[in-house]
């Protein structure tokens, strides 16, 4: 009860605030439309919302499953190759400092107008985080475990397999849930450079354009709560496939 | 001609590179032993003066930087029980059959006889963290078992326990090692238990360690604390290892 009420409690209170100074300020409501607007444009614009909603909600989905993948299996490579790890590390923060409204046309231009280049952008955002937490997950991996394995004569494969696969896997959804918050900018700018005609990044574009303030907060406010909800879904899943990480973390006696 | 002795130290020494800067660490030095096919051997030794390494000796974990060293092959149970949480107790301990490539319900119908055995019946499907902690360490023994190496190697296998659960698990052990005849190599800082469990207890100096005393145990098994075989023979430990008995 103490975990939802806590933060329902400090989104009130910063609606308040915001209410009170969107109302004193003198901001223009085409610039900062107040609290009470926004929650009248989310009420009469929700049935476009929820439609909007539906495509947006999948592409992040699919991308985030697609970016743990590609991002757990190049955390392995990395892990299995210093040759590789050394060679492309650098390469691989750097490709997240590519802007996406520069990337995205481009992935347009390569894969285009589908729903593709939206996934790629999703994932590439989601990637990253997935590869540093898994790789330190993998780096984590008690030594000892390891010993023990060789005098079980398990060889490379086998060690990979047993221990240090379960032992990544957490790494794998601490990188998922950090991406959740990126994906969802992701999904936006991938809409909005792939000239979609539907999502909630369309819908933003199109209330910017005609200066509909309250209605472009409407669609960022059901966007930041599929953030949450995405969030505490991965968490939920975490504890539902991972059980031995919120029990006892200890191996040892 | 004796038989070949299963596992013959000569003269090994290990030395640890120290920490960048600081001194090399010499956990070893000039260690001879001999250990004879279906022998108990407890190993006690004042903390950090080489048991662990020792036994990693044995088990192919570590190279000695001198000195020559055979052992048959070894299974190590290591000092923390390090059972794999996301495994039930059953997998755990049939861990080196799957290694071996033995199918899942094969290896669980292989390990079940010696769940009834090892008093863990009902717990199959339990994860580590539902086990107390004797019972992890029956697993971990288990599982060290099952590898089926010619000599196990036991490093302190109840040290983290309490002191009745320890005094069962003693007895527990006596039991199975009498049933099995396996070779085995039994290392502990706890003078009572080498004296209880091994036929020879050997006494390290601290660190870099060497045997400095090779003790027969006389008397029947299953031997008890107040036998006067056993006290005797404490006394003596106690005192190679420098401690006023
Ligand atoms: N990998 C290592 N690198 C550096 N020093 C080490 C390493 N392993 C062991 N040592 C050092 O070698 C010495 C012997 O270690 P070892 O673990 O064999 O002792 P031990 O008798 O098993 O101790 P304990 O009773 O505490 O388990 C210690 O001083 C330890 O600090
Ligand atoms: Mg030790």
């Amino acid at each position: 009860m103490r975990r939802l009420l806590l933060p329902l409690a400090a989104i009130l209170v910063l609606l308040g605030i915001w209410q009170l100074y969107a109302g004193v300020s003198g901001v223009s409501s085409l610039v900062l439309p107040s609290p009470v607007d926004v929650g009248r444009a989310l009420v009469e614009d929700r049935g476009a919302l929820w439609h909007n909603l539906k495509p947006t909600a999948a592409e992040i989905l699919l991308g985030i499953v697609l970016g743990a993948a590609v991002g757990l299996l190049v955390a392995v490579a990395l892990r299995l190759s210093a040759l590789a790890r050394e060679a492309t590390y650098p390469l691989l923060v750097a490709s997240q400092a590519i802007p996406i409204p520069i990337l995205a046309p481009l992935l347009v231009v390569w894969l285009g107008f589908g729903l593709l280049p939206k996934l790629v952008v999703i994932a590439l955002v989601t990637f990253f985080p997935v590869v540093v937490t898994t790789l330190s997950a993998l780096a984590a991996v008690d030594p000892d475990l390891i010993k023990l394995m060789r005098t079980l004569d398990a060889g490379r494969w086998q060690t990979f397999v047993r221990v240090e696969l379960p032992s990544a896997l957490p790494g794998v959804f601490a990188g998922a849930k950090v991406a959740a918050v990126f994906s969802v900018i992701a999904a936006l700018l991938g809409e909005q450079a792939a000239g979609s005609n539907s999502g909630l990044g369309y819908l933003l574009t199109v209330t910017v354009q005609n200066l509909e303030m309250s209605e472009a907060f409407a669609s960022v406010c059901v966007l930041a709560g599929f953030a949450i909800v995405l969030f505490a879904l991965l968490t939920l899943l975490e504890r539902r496939a991972l059980p031995w990480v919120h029990r006892s973390t200890s191996t040892g006696a | 001609m004796a038989p070949l002795p299963l596992i013959a130290f000569d003269g090994v020494s290990r030395t640890f590179a120290g920490r960048r800067g600081g001194e090399p660490v010499p956990a070893l030095r000039d260690l001879s032993l001999r250990v004879a096919e279906g022998e108990t051997v407890a190993v006690v030794g004042p903390s950090g003066c080489g048991k662990t390494t020792l036994l990693e000796l044995i088990c192919g974990l570590q190279r000695p930087d001198s000195g020559a060293l055979r052992s048959a092959p070894a299974a190590l149970m290591p000092q923390r029980d390090l059972l794999l949480p996301w495994l039930p107790a059953v997998d755990n301990a049939a861990l080196a059959l799957r290694v071996r490539g033995v199918a899942r319900d094969a290896a669980r119908r292989e390990v079940a006889p010696w769940f009834e055995r090892f008093g863990l019946s009902g717990f199959e499907t339990a994860r580590p963290h539902e086990l107390s902690g004797g019972m992890r360490q029956r697993v971990s023994f288990l599982r060290t078992l099952l590898a089926g190496k010619p000599v196990l190697s036991l490093d302190e296998p109840f040290a983290a326990l309490d002191a009745i659960t320890r005094a069962e698990m003693q007895a527990w052990l006596a039991r199975i090692l009498a049933e099995a005849t396996r070779t085995v190599v039994l290392v502990t800082h706890d003078v009572e238990e080498a004296v209880l469990l091994g036929d020879r207890v050997l006494v390290m100096s601290p660190r870099p360690g060497r045997i400095v005393a090779d003790l027969t145990v006389q008397g029947d098994r299953p031997r008890h604390r107040n036998d006067a075989a056993v006290v005797e023979l404490r006394a003596r430990a106690l005192e190679a290892l420098g401690v006023a008995a």
